[in-house]
């Protein structure tokens, strides 16, 4: 071989190393501190995991957050790609004010939003000036369950929905704009244009935006904490409390297991669920 | 358009922004209001008084200053090993056709499907066993396997965007490979690699989870908020939120012109 063929190896060598040390090898050892028990490999710690009093909450939690927020967040980055594209002056400083989320820590979020939700927050001060409630009122308490993961939801969404937005946006942009001239040319309305010519041809790049948001919804963590605390268990909650409060390694690998599991099967559902049509070029 | 549609369309904008800015502000209220603002019963929806005693009180917590100067430790680090590793990967996608060059790229784009934070939990044991467990390096290297997958495909679409001829010509004039890289490549992609850089410092600088889980008494800015949100009081928290946000609206700002081009094509 010439040295130069040798060139991209050597180049691409150093990032492979780096991710078999710090992706595959933490991928296989979580499985099998998951199998790990104090007595001999086995299902124990998983049984453990099940049995926990949180366990059932946190995955009814998990799942429902995920379920509501991406959609939403789908079909509001969808409304706001639309928007920006009519959009004429101060295009820049638009774009630069909507995807300021995207910069935005999860616990930077959840305490936003626990400033606002708060007893003495910004809500209950509008609740009050408007008659609706007579003093401060708690709302991120499990009295209310309800309400807190309305809160959690709100919170979700106001932080992550920028990522799936900048996703659709770039998408967008590679969509050549003969295809809609061609279809208003033919008499098609504006949601016959989105809905015939627009939506399908950005089927991959939705696919894309779901699989990233879906895998970090199903992580999310940090709002979910600072917003209701222990009040509202979620799946990586969980883990953390085995890991770091339990010191137990091996249920909070259970954890990650089943976390890691959820979000592959995820990103295969949206795979599948997306995939191409036959017939399709596009 | 109508009039009437221009306008219900320009309020529709202008609703997103409010909608994405009026929580930062009222964030900014309780940071900057004073201790009385934070408290205060109905809230005033400005601020009675401009004082900075909250930051002053957030400041003063023990161990908020090492924290800071840990996070941005870790995020210099994160970012000089992401552009390291990185960049040289993108460089060989965007310019060799090689065997093994689609394998690679499908490898990078499937780290997507994971939940990499989660990998922390393991990662806290090997650490341990290393001696790097708590550390600052640590905690890097956690961030880095977030925030590299990125770097190699961003990078990669920065170097094709550069035409291969300027290369060629500079080697006509009896540049070496690394010489026209430096000379010609590099000079072009500064501005795109500078903004792959924020990004990977963005990513740690906001970390939660991993850098929670490694840590245990040399917390970062994000792992020390999480351990204070259940002690310190309201308004300290606020100022650290505050504080958490600040930088990230700073650095979105610096990279806007990438952002469409980074995620249009880190999602082919």
């Amino acid at each position: 071989m010439q040295p130069s063929a040798l060139r991209p190896y050597l180049l691409i060598a150093p990032s492979l190393v780096f991710l078999l040390l710090l992706f595959v090898v933490p991928l296989v050892q979580t499985v099998a501190l998951a199998f790990d028990t104090p007595s001999g490999p086995g299902l124990g710690s998983f049984a453990r995991m099940v049995g926990d009093l949180d366990f059932a909450d946190a995955l009814r939690n998990t799942f429902a957050l995920v379920l509501c927020v991406v959609p939403l967040q789908l079909a509001a980055a969808l409304g706001m790609s639309m928007m920006l594209r009519h959009l004429r002056g101060g295009r820049d400083i638009v774009l630069w004010i909507w995807t300021i989320p995207l910069g935005i820590s999860d616990l930077a979020a959840g305490l936003v939003w626990l400033a606002i939700l708060t007893d003495k927050g910004y809500l209950n001060t509008v609740l009050f000036e408007l008659g609706a409630i007579p003093a401060p009122q708690s709302w991120l308490t499990y009295e209310t369950p309800g309400v807190l993961f309305l809160g959690i939801l709100i919170a979700e969404f106001w932080r992550a929905t920028a990522i799936v937005f900048v996703v659709i946006v770039a998408g967008v942009q590679l969509i050549p704009q003969e295809y809609e001239e061609a279809a208003s040319v033919f008499g098609a309305t504006a949601w016959q244009r989105f809905r015939r010519v627009t939506l399908p041809l950005l089927r991959p790049t939705i696919q894309t935006a779901l699989i990233l948001r879906a895998v970090l919804a199903f992580e999310a963590f940090a709002v979910v904490l600072a917003i209701g605390g222990r009040n509202f268990p979620v799946l990586v909650s969980q883990a953390f409390a085995w890991q770091y409060q339990n010191q137990n390694y091996s249920v909070a690998a259970c954890y990650a297991v089943l976390v890691t599991l959820v979000s592959l099967a995820a990103t295969l559902v949206i795979l599948l669920a997306l995939r191409p049509r036959a017939g399709e070029t596009v | 358009m109508t009039g009437l549609r221009r306008a219900l369309f320009v309020a529709g904008i202008l609703l997103v922004c409010a909608w994405t800015l009026v929580p930062i502000y009222l964030v900014a209220l309780g940071g900057i209001g004073g201790a009385a603002t934070v408290y205060a019963w109905p809230k005033p929806f400005w601020p009675a008084t401009l004082s900075l005693s909250n930051f002053q009180a957030f400041l003063e917590i023990e161990g908020i200053w090492p924290a800071m100067l840990r996070s941005i430790e870790v995020a210099v680090l994160c970012m000089l090993f992401s552009l390291l590793l990185g960049a040289p990967a993108g460089y060989a996608l965007a310019r060799f056709a090689f065997r093994g060059a689609t394998i690679y790229r499908l490898t990078i784009l499937m780290t997507r499907a994971f939940p990499v934070g989660i990998l922390a939990l393991p990662l806290a044991v090997g650490f341990v066993r290393l001696g790097i467990y708590d550390t600052a390096f640590g905690v890097a290297l956690m961030h880095t396997a977030l925030a590299l997958p990125f770097a190699v495909l961003v990078t990669a679409s920065l170097f094709l965007g550069i035409p291969r001829e300027l290369e060629e010509a500079a080697w006509v004039f009896g540049c070496s490979g690394l010489g026209a890289f430096r000379r010609v490549v590099l000079p072009l992609a500064i501005p795109g690699i500078a903004a792959t850089a924020i990004f990977a410092f963005v990513i740690s600088w906001n970390e939660v989870f991993a850098a929670s889980v490694l840590t245990v008494r040399h917390k970062t800015l994000t792992a020390y908020l999480l351990t204070l949100l259940s002690e310190a009081p309201l308004q300290s928290q606020l100022a650290g939120g505050l504080l958490l946000i600040l930088p990230s609206v700073l650095f979105i700002f610096l990279v806007r012109r990438y952002l469409f081009a980074m995620w249009g094509v880190a999602s082919r």
